[in-house]
């Protein structure tokens, strides 16, 4: 029987895979990896593209991934993948979005805060209400 | 019968606000179910993520990552995780009480506060608050995706990579179980590798193409994981929460139903009662 090793294929979702294997084979950053049992430790990043796993006993599954790490240990195989693809540019895109979130929340142009704001405030003032009313009652009866 | 109108009324109110407690309570409680289901299905990658990270910090030890370095406090960042939703209970006010209290103790050191806020709630607080708020993301839904965080998290994490804050805080609320949600503080800049004595030095990894390019994705992902963990965590506190308020409304609202039945009732049987003796009286008058 064919040598193995432990593979983890995990994005922060979800365990994509876990078990013994044979084989991985990845796109590494520098090129196509092949990584059979007894591999020298190694990190890399992997380029978005299929995980080929050839599972114990030959049997070959796919995984499609939009990026991520790899970890190579004598005894073990860890995919750390991304949940998205990911680029300089994106990210930056994403992060501007959200540095206007936060302004646009402060300018008060935002018409849900609004509403929940004016239903606060229509709640304090229906309780003041019915205090000044509860008031007059007690006056009224004295 | 005039009498019992406005309390068969009242009745009829109070239990149609029974009816929707306790649909939002059985919505939720299958809610908190798929919510704790993702918490666990994030696990896996973030304990992974950390022992790689713990690897690379002590094979490679000539390089120390910013985000691993202590640096003097002067100013702090903490991202605040709220639910999108209200009606679950205390579960935000407590959580706000918390933030308020730590800017508070920071300011008195002298220490200023940056925050960035998920979730509508913690916008809306920040709105009464006040307090600089430089990023802000809300509406994940209940699946949210990482996605969706990563634009917030770079943001603080360029403002720790420029000194404008020295430390990064994330505070959300922690599932202990379903009774019992408490806010945690976790500090996520800078990072604490944990150090094991038994791999240093021995063996280091090969680098395709280099160590410091991988270390500073991996902390990256690492930082968004955490913060990724702490939303759906949350979210589940949420759902949790939301179960609890709900189940306590639709008690309250059986109890009230109960006390107006009991008053209707009197009112019926005094009505009767009245109408009786006057039909006795006017008997023995006549």
């Amino acid at each position: 029987m064919a040598m193995t090793v432990h593979c983890d294929i995990v994005s922060a979702e979800e365990k994509l895979f876990a078990g013994l294997v044979e084989r991985v084979v990845a796109a590494g950053q520098l090129g196509d990896l092949g990584i059979e049992p007894g591999h020298a430790a190694l990190l890399t990043p992997l380029k978005p593209g299929p995980v080929r796993i050839v599972k114990q006993g030959g049997e070959e599954e796919i995984i499609y991934l939009s990026g991520g790490f790899m970890e190579v240990q004598p005894g073990s195989i860890t995919v750390l993948a991304d949940t998205a693809v990911r680029a300089d540019d994106l990210d930056e895109a994403a992060a501007e979005e959200a540095k206007a979130h936060a302004e646009k929340m402060l300018e008060n142009q935002s018409s849900e805060l609004d509403y929940t704001l004016a239903l606060t405030q229509l709640a304090e003032a229906a309780a003041q209400l019915r205090t000044i009313q509860q008031i007059r009652e007690k006056l009224g009866k004295h | 019968m005039a009498v019992g109108k406005e309390i068969k009324e009242q009745i009829a109110s109070v239990k149609s606000t029974q009816k929707i407690t306790s649909a939002m309570e059985k919505v939720a409680v299958s809610k908190m179910r798929r919510a704790q289901q993702r918490m666990e299905k994030s696990r896996p990658y973030a304990d992974k993520i950390r022992a790689v990270i713990g690897h690379l910090a002590n094979a490679s030890s000539e390089y120390r990552h910013r985000y691993l370095q202590d640096r003097d406090v002067k100013r702090v960042g903490y991202i605040v995780v709220s639910s999108d939703r209200g009606l679950c209970g205390g579960l935000n006010n407590n959580l706000f009480k918390r933030v308020a209290l730590q800017a508070k103790d920071w300011e008195s050191k002298g220490v200023s506060v940056e925050f960035c806020s998920i979730g509508s709630k913690a916008s809306l607080f920040f709105k009464s608050f006040g307090g600089k708020v430089v990023a802000s993301q809300s509406h994940l839904g209940d699946a949210p995706e990482l996605a969706s965080l990563i634009g917030s998290v770079k943001v603080m994490l360029e403002a720790f990579d420029e000194g404008q804050i020295d430390r990064l805080f994330i505070i959300y609320n922690r599932f202990v179980n379903t009774m019992t949600q408490s806010p945690e503080t976790v500090q996520l800049l800078p990072l604490k590798a944990e150090q094991d004595d038994a791999l240093k030095g021995h063996w280091d990894y090969i680098y395709e193409p280099d160590a410091k390019e991988i270390m500073e994705g991996l902390l990256v992902r690492y930082v968004e994981s955490q913060v990724y963990q702490g939303v759906v965590e949350n979210n589940a506190c949420e759902q949790a929460a939301r179960m609890l308020a709900m189940k306590n409304a639709t008690d309250n609202a059986g109890g009230m139903i109960k006390e107006l039945n009991l008053l209707y009732n009197k009112a019926r049987q005094a009505a009767i009662t009245q109408e009786i003796s006057e039909i006795v009286s006017g008997a023995a008058a006549v």
